[in-house]
């Protein structure tokens, strides 16, 4: 309830809000998807230790990037011996999706221009998701804020829990946690493969990562691998010369 | 140094594309091939990520039982189990073959 009160001060009868939902709705909504999703912050603490990163190296991370996808990306590539700036370049790609959720946002939101600098930093999967979801600008301002705070404590305190948590029980390969990185890779991928474009995308980028790996420096390989988007893509373009579906 | 240089850029980068979405007009990012690149490019990534963090130490193609853990949180998403749940099983089965396998 305390949450509710906290809201963003939007006019309590602003038009669109007779079929707006009940606030309670979405702060439950929220919270649900706030909880669930930061608690993976305990698999992020692991792997980061799990890959040699220093439990305050980890906890900067998630208090600063806060977009696990990047964060995973980065130790990932630090772990097998990539170089700052293709490990950095791998995550700032796949951060690039968050600056299209941030168009939808910023027109959905309409927040004031001095707000937005600070909400930025909570423009990620699920805030953006649970936002979109709301039938009207109060709901999904709400949604936005109450999704994005329970996020953010849960996600940074179980990075710090599960990157101690690692450090004490030492050899983080015997108990299998080295497994948690890619598991983690999938849990995201998976979702995304709807379409025949999305499944060769993935099968291409799969086959070039794991074929220059041998023979490029750590990390370039992932980079390679991205090229796949655009190849894909450049096929399709080929093959039906109308292909500007949208 | 090397980690803190990777970190600072990473959260210069992730903070400044968040920044750039919500503050520039929405044309400029809403040309068709912009937008289908910026949704087929996390798949790439992801898919090589899996794939290298799967069967890769370092320089090397390896299969070990980390292929196992993976299988298993392969099951656990057909399953439709919760997020928590798939990184558990990985987790779980790559120890469990680990400490037979030796």
């Amino acid at each position: 309830m305390v949450i509710q009160e906290a809201s963003d001060g939007a006019p309590d009868r602003s038009p669109g809000a007779v079929d707006g939902r009940p606030r309670a709705a979405v702060v439950r909504d929220s919270l649900g998807v706030g909880v669930a999703v930061g608690l993976s912050g305990f698999a992020f603490g692991v792997t980061a230790a799990g890959a040699g990163i220093s439990v305050l190296q980890a906890c900067v991370l998630s208090l600063l990037v806060f977009t696990g996808a990047s964060q995973f990306a980065l130790v990932g590539a630090l772990a097998a011996g990539g170089n700052p700036f293709t490990a950095a370049a791998g995550a700032f790609f796949l951060g690039t999706r968050n600056a299209f959720y941030g168009l939808r946002l910023s027109q959905l939101l309409a927040l004031p221009r001095a707000v937005r600098p600070l909400a930025a930093h909570w423009v990620i999967d699920e805030t953006t998701a649970v936002a979109l979801a709301q039938p009207d600008r109060r709901s999904a301002r709400l949604g936005f804020t109450v999704t994005g705070l329970a996020l953010y404590v849960l996600w940074n305190l179980t990075t710090l829990l599960g990157a101690l948590g690692a450090e004490a029980i030492g050899d983080t390969a015997a108990w299998g946690l080295d497994a948690a990185g890619p598991a983690v890779f999938l849990a995201l991928l998976a979702p995304m493969l709807r379409s025949t474009t999305e499944r060769a995308v993935a099968a291409l980028a799969l086959v070039l990562g794991l074929g220059f790996l041998p023979v490029l420096p750590a990390g370039v390989p992932v980079l390679i691998a991205a090229l796949a988007a655009p190849a894909v893509l450049w096929m399709k373009g080929r093959r039906s010369p109308e292909g500007e579906r949208s | 140094m090397n980690v803190w240089i990777a970190i600072g850029l990473t959260v210069v980068g992730c903070y400044a594309v968040k920044l750039a979405g919500l503050l520039v007009p929405a044309g400029a990012l809403e040309r068709p091939v912009v937008r289908r690149l910026s949704a087929l490019l996390p798949v790439a990534l992801l898919a090589a990520l899996t794939a290298q963090q799967t069967f890769s130490t370092g320089h090397e193609l390896v299969l070990d039982a980390r292929a196992a853990g993976l299988a298993a949180a392969g099951v656990a998403l057909l399953l439709r189990a919760p997020f928590l749940l798939v990184v558990g099983a990985a987790v779980v089965v790559t120890a469990a073959v680990r400490a037979l396998g030796g």
